[in-house]
């Protein structure tokens, strides 16, 4: 799309275990840059209540590490889906789409950035090198997106594998 | 030749919980266990820490409760700092930021979890039985979850600092008071915000109350309740001393200050699970556990100082005569009590001038150990440091709530699972009821990394030789 947008920019994750942070790590590199017209958000995990913000933009970028997946990162589109989870400790940014557009009454478009991490399984507040490289290259995505107002063609770009 | 139902979520690194049921030669259930994988490393990880950083970096540890770690630690940090009794405007801030995190977190519980089974009936088809099926037959109290739950994090963020890696309690006090823009802002939607939580209340409440015999067979079993309570006896969700009462109401111990937990609360291994085990070291393991969260509490506690919650906490206890009552599905109701509880709290601190107050911090003589105590949405929270003479620290032991809720989500699970399981297949119906008398607790699974990925619930069914027999799952 190419009009004027309101960006939100959800990076989720948890900064203590190590490449976990890489969503929250991406959106600090977003924040400093202080880009008009988008928000920038980061969290420990996706919550409820972010649909409402999300109700509240043109477009939303969720942005997360991946356990798998393509290098350095992937990108794609994020429907609304109607899903339900065992328990309160996570909700997905499909079923968030689905809140947003179809019980807040938002038009929002979603997109999802999956950054490549490789370290989980310990506590420690640092990112593997191959993570930090891989954050390098999605922030300098993620500014050239931005700049360009455009997203679509990217997703299959960099279509996850 | 013995049979294992093992309910399994999937998960990429850890945090998970499974459910193993044990059945003997004719297919009948010995005994069920619920497997809550904890990763003790982070007390390992706080260790060289200074002492002044823990209160920030210990949230690393949960993302659900961030808000109770970081109070539980910084009320130990004031020990060691030499604070025995913060400025009003630090002890209030705190405790605003307290109930901005309970209201919250019971919102989401109730609204995202319970309600479905509530609204629906455990027995409704799980196609239609879920959040997504409220969304649709009831959207205004989706909206009205959404926006409690907005509510209590705008809390937060104003009393921390900020959602994610809070600030605001220091050891000593605060590092911020909040701004009358920042109170204005809260009181604007508070009226409507205490309308959704009666609203909320009276729908656990009506559900207990009729469908209270299936709430009587629905993993009931007697239980030691514990926690902290305030010298004249009322719920006092952030400080006081620790009252534990048996399944009759009688007192075990009461009013012990938490300094001294370890003298009356012991924790034991068992060999199939990382969790612990705590107890009631006067009791003995085997008799000494107990239960902590929402239902402890309203049945230990001698009265609530808010008026509506107080209203609905007599008419709770009146259901079993003002004995402790020892309901999983009560959880439901009292926590619901408690959301009403905290909304009346942040009406009173609102309305309290010193939240605006400049004296934030204060310093004392140092010491070497201390305890942090809370209670947290789940349940009483343990906290407990040592400092070395370079501050660093040396060391920590956390109890977390669901640890002390281990035992009694072990009975309730056993329970389900004695009277739903039918032969060895994994019906949706056996699921369902293991998921709700889990849900009751609203455990905390410790999934402290998120990343991309679900967490559905899996049920297998594994022979004593590992093959899997059945396979399900809830989504």
């Amino acid at each position: 799309m190419n009009e004027a947008s309101t960006i939100l920019l959800i990076g989720y994750g948890n900064p203590g275990r190590l490449d976990d942070g890489l969503g929250p790590a991406l959106a600090d590199a977003i924040e400093a840059k202080r880009i008009p017209g988008v928000t920038v958000d980061s969290n420990y995990q996706l919550s409820v209540e972010d649909a409402d913000a999300i109700a509240r933009h043109n477009i939303v970028l969720f942005v997360d590490a991946d356990v798998q997946g393509r290098e350095p990162f992937w990108f794609g589109r994020v429907e609304p889906k109607k899903e339900v989870s065992f328990s309160s400790h996570s909700i997905s940014p499909e079923a968030l789409m689905d809140m947003a557009n179809n019980l807040l009454e938002g038009e929002t478009r979603g997109y999802i950035l999956g950054i490549r991490g490789y370290e989980f399984n310990e506590f420690g507040e640092r990112l593997s090198a191959k993570a930090s490289a891989n954050l390098a290259a999605a922030v300098q995505f993620v500014e050239k997106a931005i700049a360009e107002k455009e997203f679509d063609q990217y997703t299959s770009v960099y279509k996850n594998a | 030749m013995t049979n294992k139902i093992t309910i399994e979520p999937v998960t990429r690194v850890e945090g998970h919980g499974k459910v193993t049921i044990h059945l003997d030669d004719n297919k009948q259930v010995t005994d069920a266990k619920l497997h809550i994988v904890e990763f003790r490393g982070f007390e390992r990880f706080i260790q060289g820490r200074p002492f002044w950083e823990v209160p920030v970096t210990i949230q690393r540890l949960c993302g659900i409760c961030p808000v109770s770690h970081h109070l539980a630690a910084a009320k130990a940090m004031d020990i060691i700092v030499g604070v025995d009794k913060l400025t009003p405007t630090a002890e209030k801030m705190r405790r605003l930021m307290h109930y901005g995190q309970m209201f919250q977190s019971h919102a989401l519980h109730f609204f995202h979890l319970c309600s479905p089974d509530l609204l629906f009936g455990f027995d409704a088809d799980v196609a239609i039985r879920n959040v997504i099926g409220v969304a649709e037959k009831f959207p205004e109290l989706a909206v009205q979850g959404v926006m409690m739950r907005k509510y209590g994090q705008e809390i937060i963020k104003m009393t921390a600092g900020k959602k994610i890696h809070g600030t605001g309690a220091i050891p000593g006090g605060i590092n911020k008071n909040l701004s009358i823009e920042e109170r204005d802002t809260l009181l604007k939607e508070l009226d409507q915000q205490i309308e959704w939580s009666k609203g909320a209340l009276k729908i656990a409440k009506d559900y207990t109350v009729e469908h209270l015999e299936l709430a009587k067979e629905f993993a009931n079993f007697d239980s030691n309740h514990l926690t902290l309570i305030r010298e004249d006896g009322a719920m006092d969700l952030y400080h006081g001393n620790l009252r534990a009462i048996d399944k009759d109401g009688n007192k075990i111990f009461d009013q012990v200050n938490y300094q001294g937990y370890h003298e009356y609360i012991a924790e034991e291994v068992r060999d199939w699970s990382y969790m612990k085990f705590p107890f009631i070291k006067s009791i003995g393991n085997e008799d000494g556990w107990y239960r902590v969260g929402p239902l402890a509490r309203v049945n230990a506690c001698d009265f609530i100082d808010t008026p509506v919650a107080e209203e609905a906490r007599k008419e709770f206890m009146a259901v079993t005569n003002g004995k402790p009552n020892n309901l999983s599905l009560g959880y439901h109701w009292t926590r619901m009590i408690e959301l009403v509880h905290s909304i009346e709290k942040i009406k009173e601190l609102l309305n309290d001038s010193d939240l605006q107050g400049e004296d934030l911090v204060l310093k004392g003589e140092r010491r070497e150990e201390a305890v942090g105590l809370i209670e947290a949405p789940r349940g009483t929270l343990f906290h407990h440091y040592k400092v070395n003479e370079n501050d660093q620290v040396t060391m920590c032991n956390l109890i977390v709530s669901t640890t002390s809720n281990n035992e009694p989500m072990n009975r309730a699970v056993s329970g389900v699972a004695k009277k739903y399981l039918s032969g060895v297949e994994i019906t949706e119906g056996l699921l369902n009821h293991v998921e709700v008398a889990i849900r009751a607790y609203d455990p905390c699974l410790s999934c402290a990394t998120h990343a991309l990925g679900r967490m559905p619930l899996e049920v297998k069914v594994v022979d004593c030789a590992g093959n899997v027999l059945d396979k399900k799952s809830t989504n």
